[in-house]
């Protein structure tokens, strides 16, 4: 799983039909002290998350389709939490 | 998934039975603000995208699930055609005083 931030949402017509009524975020996976890691990807959204939410998302197509609850379906990465707060032991990360 | 360019396509007469009849797209991975990033990839086509298109692709056993109950021998699919992005740069987080955990540990 990845941390990230909602940084967008993308509006898509020509689909998948298990993508229909499902909004695609672009979520940026972020490093621990906040900064941006590597590009933004697209993630379904299991959790009513909206722009400028910090977030965590699974990055593999069983639990992407499970949160999402589109068996079988061409989804493979799903935003499935908010992170409220994380704790980074010093000397031990 | 993440966000393409395709910039061609690829056309294969010997290539597996499952392949048969499937657009092969060349796609160009592309940043939130559009701009080239990483080598392009060969993306199998369930949406009818064409050159020039902006669309979103998947890579993985799930790029082969849009062709079933046909199993094709695929890692790579374009699985939408974008029409518009919402796009807002990811600021630096900065929480307010009052925002803080209220919470002790």
């Amino acid at each position: 799983m990845l941390i990230g931030r909602v940084v967008g949402e993308l509006v898509s017509t020509q689909k998948h039909e298990s993508h229909q009524g499902r909004k695609a975020l672009l979520v940026q996976p972020l490093n621990l002290d906040g900064t941006n890691r590597g590009d933004a990807l697209i993630a379904f959204d299991a959790v009513d998350a909206g722009v400028g939410d910090r977030v965590l998302v699974v990055t593999e197509g069983f639990s992407a389709m499970t949160a999402v609850g589109r068996p079988q379906s061409p989804i493979d990465m799903a935003v499935i939490g908010f992170v409220d707060h994380i704790d980074v032991i010093p000397g031990v990360a | 998934m993440y966000l393409g360019r395709v910039t061609g396509c690829v056309w294969a007469t010997a290539k597996d039975p499952g392949l048969n009849g499937r657009k092969l797209l060349i796609v160009q991975p592309l940043t939130p603000d559009l701009r080239d990033t990483g080598k392009r990839v060969v993306c199998a086509d369930c949406t009818g995208a064409g050159a020039g298109e902006i669309v979103y692709w998947l890579r993985g056993k799930e790029a082969s699930f849009p062709f079933l109950p046909t199993e094709v021998p695929v890692d790579t699919a374009v699985v939408g055609i974008v029409d518009s992005i919402h796009f807002k740069p990811a600021e630096p987080c900065k929480p307010a005083e009052h925002a803080k955990p209220a919470r002790k540990r």
